[in-house]
């Protein structure tokens, strides 16, 4: 009865992995509209200039006789303050692009640098064993056992202020996580018939890793880098809220609602509302992405 | 008022249990899944039924079908089930859970599993007590700690004190049997209780469930799907298949002389009945995945009998013994006419 | 049992340690230990006096062990800015912090496992699906900005609750002041715990909904069913009993996390407690502090890990007796 195959199987094996991956992606309408988002939100942050309607840090466009204006309310050169005006004049909406985009940047370069140091330490460890694995992952634990914001903040208070030692503190928070997930990933990899031939064929070491355990490795690493972004962005907004993160001169989202702060007893609320809003979207988008990818890489459900 | 005749003619009392064209069908993504299809078969009072079959045969699920602990995707959708003239079927939720565990009771396959880790077998057994009676704790407590002593568990009052995972498997299903026989049921299905366990421990645990049923005078369907354990044990023997009883009738009738060629097929795979040296006898094929059923009788793939006429379902006819019947167009005993 | 207890509490004390020797580094090897020990306006003849009193002209062993020393008498420098003792200022805010966590960790629990529960039992519904997507949001939306908008709906819209600060506080057991015996403590209290609480609490309805659908699918709740057992008694003891140990875990291990976030929900609603303390003397660089409430914190992490360690032997049947043999 049932000795041919059915069609559906050998539909499949013409698929390679990533047009699998993309089209079982897209097949969630989730997916699709934090995707979306997501698109929209990095547009904006890299276009920023082109697409604000004035440049917020040039000082001379701005008359602080336009402070505090609400949403909607008619700007001087003719157009309208959208999202109304910060306390120093500044268009809201102009200033939640460019902060976009410097959010977005510390964020995606804490990340990847976090991501190479905590695989190439994960890789090893999980590689070589022994005693230096297990020092390394003991770090790792103790590490993830405090909360990331009290870290960062141990460390800027030690290291000073400005970008650079803020993106040394998000880096240090995150190395952890990937360190520790690729090293799972690893063992379990290790343990596979391709790394015993690899083993048997002598190949170098750097090889075997690179190009034989990384690449398998790979899927669970896209799904926390993806999230760990979202986390970076947050941690990096909480910190500039604080008053502890990116300088005056970088204006991030978290700098734009911690401006804001001061105005929303007396029903000012735009001027930390909406940078507070551009932050919520882009979080909330990459995570929806993130998930949808945790749900198609993983490969216990792959058929 | 139905007469039921016993092997030697004798007039029994009304059966314990009457199920009647049992259908449970679980409602898949894949497709309708007929686990359970067309079962009807009784069991007298204090009779003990083998219930035989490979895995995927139903057996289980008429087990959980018969205590109501089919869940969606699944439903019974349709046949009766009278427990002591009770229609089960027509009860609503809150009359059956008075049942289950009171008057009709199950023990599972893995002990380890079936008691909760986390708690103390005295409450897991005086809570079974109190679901059903109203008595007081000490009562309660002093009728679980009999239970264990009839159960052949030394030293209950300890044990009662004690933990799942402080028991050896074949204690742990001697707490099942325990639990079972707690409220006096008339009915006790055991779902394959010795299949996780050591083979001698297995015997072990035969002889107590047999010692008690005989007795209390609680009924008994033993699911398995080992003939040998039935052979010892059971009065009567249903045997299925792809979810349909193929064949019933008293043990002896059954084993010595089966009508139909799947019993005679499981019957020749058991090693013992093989000789040494040669082969080991087989059924061809394998079992047909519930989906997707062809038309006709299930078994039509495997057997060496079968015909073009095979491809119509057959319907149990009465044939070989007293009180065996069988579905099957070419069955290896003759048909009553 | 003991000697679970025992071996774990020693096995705290060498994490202690070398936690303090990592502190240790950070402020006075790594760190300039003159900026951080002594004020930066002392002239430079109180600058040698302080450099020779705190013994920094020693090698860094010795000043190790003067470390230790000043560590275990409770003396960790003086405060820049407060001229206190830095230990002594930051035990002052720690009832605020404390209520203010153990509030957040009330409200997740009540909350979160009754939610997650019935996300658990009914994961296809309408409520089951709704209480996921709201978890999602609760551990991905910053936590500062939840506070922000907070405080703009309740606060200032509708004016129900008080923005910012601690109410009256009235003293617990004679010796700790507590703001939550009074009604205008109260509401203070629970805006900002209500923030500190949305992440837990999301976390708890996740980690319970999953333990309840694995739970579910297990035998024993199926012979507790055989067995007749009301619904309510099937979940409420048999599954109950059985999620409730790894959520115990994760509950203590949390707390830790909480103090943690606490830094910014008290800056938020300037809530007089440790981390607000902390903040503004990172913001005026008053290092004594900093350092006396890193350690504290440590001490504390390593308390609660302790303490969740024998937590989860005394609930869960198994790995007490496992652990005894061992």
């Amino acid at each position: 009865m049932a000795i041919v195959a059915p069609s559906s199987v050998v539909e499949r094996g013409v698929q390679s992995p990533l047009q699998r991956v993309v089209s079982d992606f897209l097949a969630n309408p989730v997916a699709i509209f934090g995707l979306g988002l997501l698109t929209l939100v990095v547009l904006a942050a890299v276009f920023a200039p082109l697409i604000s309607p004035q440049n917020p840090y040039d000082l001379a466009q701005l008359d602080v006789m336009d402070s505090r204006l609400p949403p909607g309310s008619p700007a001087p050169n003719g157009g309208t303050f959208w999202l109304g005006t910060d306390d120093q004049g500044r268009d809201m909406l102009s200033a939640i692009f460019y902060g976009l985009r410097i959010s977005l940047a510390v964020g995606v370069i804490s990340t990847v640098c976090a991501l190479i140091i905590g695989l190439a330490m994960g890789l090893t460890a999980a590689y070589f064993g022994g005693r230096f694995e297990t020092l390394v992952m003991r770090i790792v634990d103790i590490q993830l056992s405090f909360p990331a914001i009290l870290i960062a903040l141990i460390l800027i208070a030690v290291l000073g202020q400005g970008t650079g030692k803020v993106i040394t503190a998000l880096v240090t928070v995150q190395w952890a996580y990937y360190a520790r997930t690729v090293r799972s990933a690893a063992l379990v990899e290790k343990r596979r018939e391709y790394m015993e031939a690899a083993r048997c064929l002598a190949l170098s070491p750097s090889r075997i890793v690179f190009r034989h355990l990384l690449p398998n490795c790979l899927p669970p690493m896209i799904v926390v880098a993806t999230v760990q972004v979202a986390a970076a962005i947050a941690l990096e907004a909480t910190l500039s809220f604080l008053g502890l993160g990116l300088p005056i001169t970088e204006p991030s989202l978290g700098l734009l609602i911690a401006n804001g702060y001061q105005y929303l007893l007396s029903g000012k609320y735009w001027i930390s509302f909406f940078p507070g809003l551009a932050l919520l979207l882009t979080i909330v988008s990459i995570n929806l992405v993130a998930d949808q990818l945790r749900d198609v890489l993983n490969p216990r459900l792959q058929r | 008022m139905n007469e039921l005749l016993s092997d030697t003619g004798e007039a029994m009392q009304e059966p314990v249990l009457e199920v009647e064209g049992l259908r449970t069908h679980f409602f898949t993504k894949a497709g309708v899944v007929k686990a359970v299809d067309d079962v009807s078969f009784t069991v007298g009072r204090g009779e003990v039924l083998g219930l035989v079959g490979e895995s995927g045969s139903g057996k289980s699920m008429t087990g959980y079908s018969l205590m109501g602990l089919i869940d969606p995707p699944g439903k019974i959708v349709a046949g009766s089930i009278v427990l002591d003239g009770i229609a089960l079927r027509t009860l609503d939720a809150e009359h059956q859970r008075h049942l289950r565990g009171n008057r009709i009771a199950m023990i599972f396959q893995d002990p380890m599993m079936t008691l909760n880790p986390v708690l103390r077998i005295d409450v897991q057994m005086i809570e079974a007590i109190l679901a059903h009676k109203h008595v007081t704790q000490e009562v309660a407590r002093a009728r679980a700690r009999e239970a264990l002593v009839k159960v052949g568990i030394p030293s209950p009052d300890e044990r009662l004190l004690a933990y799942p995972h402080q028991f050896s498997g074949g204690m742990r299903q001697r707490v099942a049997i325990a639990i079972a026989l707690l409220n006096r049921p008339d009915l006790i299905i055991a779902d394959e209780p010795t299949t996780a366990l050591d083979v001698t421990i297995q015997g072990q645990i035969l002889y107590e469930i047999q010692k008690l049923t005989r007795e209390t005078g609680t009924a008994l369907i033993w699911i398995t799907h080992d003939l040998s354990v039935v052979a010892g044990l059971a009065d009567r023997v249903c045997v299925m298949y792809a979810g349909r009883i193929v064949e019933q009738g008293s043990c002896e009738e059954v084993l010595a002389n089966p009508a139909h060629p799947y019993t005679r097929g499981l019957l020749d795979s058991v090693p013992a009945n093989n000789e040494r040296g040669q082969r080991l006898k087989q059924i061809p094929g394998m079992t047909p995945s519930l989906l997707d059923l062809p038309p006709g009788c299930p078994f039509r793939e495997r057997c060496s009998y079968a015909d073009a006429e095979c491809e119509v379902s057959p319907e149990m006819r009465p044939m070989g013994g007293p009180g065996q019947s069988a579905r099957c167009f070419h069955p290896l005993v003759p048909v009553h006419v | 049992m003991l000697v679970f207890i025992i071996r774990r509490s020693l096995q705290s004390v060498v994490v202690l340690l070398l936690m303090s020797l990592l502190v240790f580094v950070g402020v006075y090897a790594i760190g300039n230990p003159i900026d951080i020990l002594i004020n930066p306006q002392a002239d430079q003849a109180e600058r040698e006096q302080a450099i020779a009193a705190l013994g920094l002209d020693k090698p860094l062993y010795a000043q190790y062990f003067t470390f230790l020393g000043g560590a275990l008498r409770g003396d960790l420098g003086k405060s820049f800015v407060h001229a206190t003792s830095a230990l002594g200022l930051i035990l002052e805010r720690m009832p605020a912090t404390m209520e203010l966590a153990i509030s957040a960790m009330v409200i997740a629990v009540i909350l979160g496992i009754p939610l997650g529960l019935w996300a658990g039992l009914k994961p296809n519904g309408v409520a089951g699906r709704t209480i996921m997507a709201g978890s999602i949001l609760g551990f991905s939306l910053p936590t500062f900005w939840v506070g922000l908008m907070l405080i703009m709906v309740f606060a200032v819209e509708l004016h129900w609750l008080p923005s910012n600060g601690r109410g009256p506080t009235t003293l617990l057991l004679g010796v700790i002041p507590v703001s939550f015996m009074t009604w205008d403590g109260l509401k203070h209290l629970i805006l900002p715990a209500t923030n500190l609480a949305l992440f837990n609490l999301a976390l708890l309805i996740r980690l319970t909904r999953a333990g309840t659908h694995e739970a579910l699918l297990q035998d024993y709740v199926k012979f507790a069913r055989a067995k007749g057992l009301t619904n309510s008694r099937v979940i409420g003891v048999h599954v109950l009993r059985n999620i409730l140990i790894p959520i115990v875990t994760v509950i203590g291990l949390q707390f830790g996390a909480l103090i943690g976030f606490a830094i910014v929900t008290e800056s938020v609603f300037a809530w007089p407690g440790m981390g607000k303390l902390l903040i503004d003397s990172i913001n005026f660089l008053d290092r004594p502090v900093i350092v006396a409430y890193l350690l504290v914190i440590v001490f504390l992490f390593i308390l609660i890990n302790l303490t969740v360690d024998i937590l989860y032997s005394a609930l869960d049947p198994r790995v007490r007796i496992t652990e005894s043999k061992g």
